[in-house]
């Protein structure tokens, strides 16, 4: 079974309709890269799975959870929350909490979902240290444990997202979404945050990329998806939608980034 | 000039009164720092009739004068009850009503000072919750978070960081403003100094209450000024 699965997808904002019908699959320890112009619907398809949005029609399914089922209404936010937990998101624009040190943006969701824990009475020096733990070890992978007491304001744009990426990761997503996360950084800074989602790719964390980095997409992806106006107007391996593009529209998307 | 008797026959009667100031000063500020929090979530409500039943009074409360809604409140209560009395119909309302007293006079003045600072804290914590970006609350959900944990361990701080200015602009308001309350009669600071006037012909107790604002005032700047400096550490 597929561990993301969406169909027919439909999301309107007032009359102009966003995305209209949107199916794809995704199976695990898989990369897919969702490439198109601006304006395209991208960042709708992960907001919509993302519960940021909520559909207007179709179904969306992550790791065997009805994320949305147009059938399905009514539903508390106790569990909106749970399947919450099997998604995670890196965002354009980081929004890292700027109070905190990026230790403890890496640990606050972690250690807030802690108290909930049974055990977390008796056990929580032990349970805190874990948490702790685990975030130094991300950011270890990340390359920012030497500033792991600096502030979000005294990092430059590619060390907050190596620290949203962090951040994302200790909660453990079953797939973790990217939508266009080197857009706001300068072009000498992309680079190691491109770094950091290949390492990632390698070690077969699954994810969808909204990206416009296309080299780096026909590297990193078992998948590709061209977005055209609300539509998916062509998919398939790396090969087949950059080398032999099918649609005119596909080619001519891709022709712009050939420099 | 100024006899030993006199000096010490005026510095108790102006601590006295500035007892009265302080206990005016932080009863309110007790009762409408949450108030204006729990106002602010009524002005930002989803739901509309709460919404502009609190913009309402919100927009009436810092339209008219403080003194105007003291007043009101003091002798409000009484007023009804006696056109109540006078009322031919009567039922379970008009006879509570007409059972109502004059309010206490200083029950009054915490009342109207409450509900008029609520409402100015209000304007004040809405205007830093909207300045939040939206991003912030997208970041708590994806990660997990409920709406109550995002609120409180991610937005409050950075309101907090926001709003200490203006708030402190509005505390030492209300430490000069305290003064109104002797339109209905409390005996507060200005009151005990002016009374010299009265007795003894002596102007300067009264001005000697000045010292007491300032030296009140100065050192709630300067206690505003330590915790601003202690949210200096990061910026948004
Ligand atoms: N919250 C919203 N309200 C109204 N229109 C929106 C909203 N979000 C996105 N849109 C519109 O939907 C379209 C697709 O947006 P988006 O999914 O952000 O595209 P992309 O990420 O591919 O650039 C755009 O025309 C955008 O203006
Ligand atoms: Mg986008």
């Amino acid at each position: 079974m597929s561990i993301l699965e969406v169909k027919d997808l439909k999301k309107s904002f007032g009359k102009t309709e966003v995305l209209k019908g949107v199916s794809f699959t995704l199976e695990e320890g898989e990369v897919l890269s969702i490439i198109g112009s601006s304006g395209s619907g991208k960042t709708t398809i992960l907001r919509c799975i993302n519960q940021l949005e909520t559909a207007d029609s179709g179904y969306i399914n992550v790791a065997g959870n009805v994320f949305f089922d147009e059938k399905i209404k009514k539903e508390s936010a106790a569990e909106k929350r749970k399947r919450q937990l099997l998604v995670g998101l890196v965002f354009q624009d980081f929004h890292l909490f700027p109070q905190y040190n990026v230790l403890d943006n890496v640990t606050l969701a972690a250690k807030l979902l802690a108290k909930e824990r049974e055990d977390y009475k008796h056990n929580k020096k032990q349970i805190i240290a874990e948490i702790e733990e685990k975030a130094k070890v991300l950011l270890g992978k990340v390359g920012l444990l030497e500033k792991i007491s600096n502030y979000p304001c005294e990092l430059s744009g590619g060390q907050k997202q190596r620290v949203s990426i962090a951040r994302a990761l200790i909660m453990e997503p079953k797939v973790l979404f990217f939508d266009e996360p080197t857009s706001a950084l300068d072009p000498e800074l992309t680079g190691e945050i491109l770094k950091v989602i290949k390492g990632l790719a390698e070690e077969n964390v699954t994810m969808v990329i909204v990206t416009h980095e296309m080299s780096f997409a026909k590297a990193v992806s078992s998948k590709v998806i061209f977005m055209d106006d609300g539509v998916i107007e062509e998919s398939g391996t790396p090969e087949e939608v950059f080398d032999n593009p099918k649609s005119e529209r596909t080619k001519a998307f891709i022709s712009k980034f050939e420099d | 000039m100024f006899e030993r008797e006199i000096l010490e026959t005026v510095i108790p009667r102006l601590a006295d009164g500035f007892v009265v100031t302080l206990e005016i000063f932080f009863l309110t500020l007790l009762i409408s720092l949450p108030a204006g929090l729990l106002l602010s979530f009524g002005s930002m409500s989803k739901f509309k009739p709460l919404k502009y039943v609190v913009k309402t009074l919100v927009a009436v409360i810092r339209g008219t004068p403080l003194v105007l809604q003291l007043i009101v409140i003091f002798y409000g209560p009484g007023l009804l009850a006696t056109w109540a009395q006078g009322i031919e119909i009567s039922n379970f309302f008009i006879e509570w009503m007409s059972s109502w007293h004059v309010m206490d006079r200083f029950v009054a003045v915490i009342v109207s000072f409450s509900l008029n600072y609520a409402c100015y804290f209000s304007e004040i914590y809405r205007g830093g919750i909207e300045s939040i970006s939206k991003g912030q609350y997208e970041a708590c959900q994806v990660l997990g978070m409920t709406k109550t944990q995002a609120f409180f361990k991610v937005v409050l701080m950075q309101v907090v960081k926001r709003i200490l200015p203006p708030m402190s602009n509005e505390i030492i308001t209300l430490v000069k403003d305290t003064s109104l309350a002797r339109v209905i009669s409390i005996y507060e600071l200005i009151w005990a100094g002016e009374v010299f006037i009265k007795l003894n012909g002596l102007l300067w107790p009264l001005l000697a209450t000045g010292i007491f604002y300032l030296a009140f005032n100065g050192l709630l700047t300067v206690i505003f000024g330590k915790i601003e400096k202690k949210l200096d550490y990061y910026k948004t």
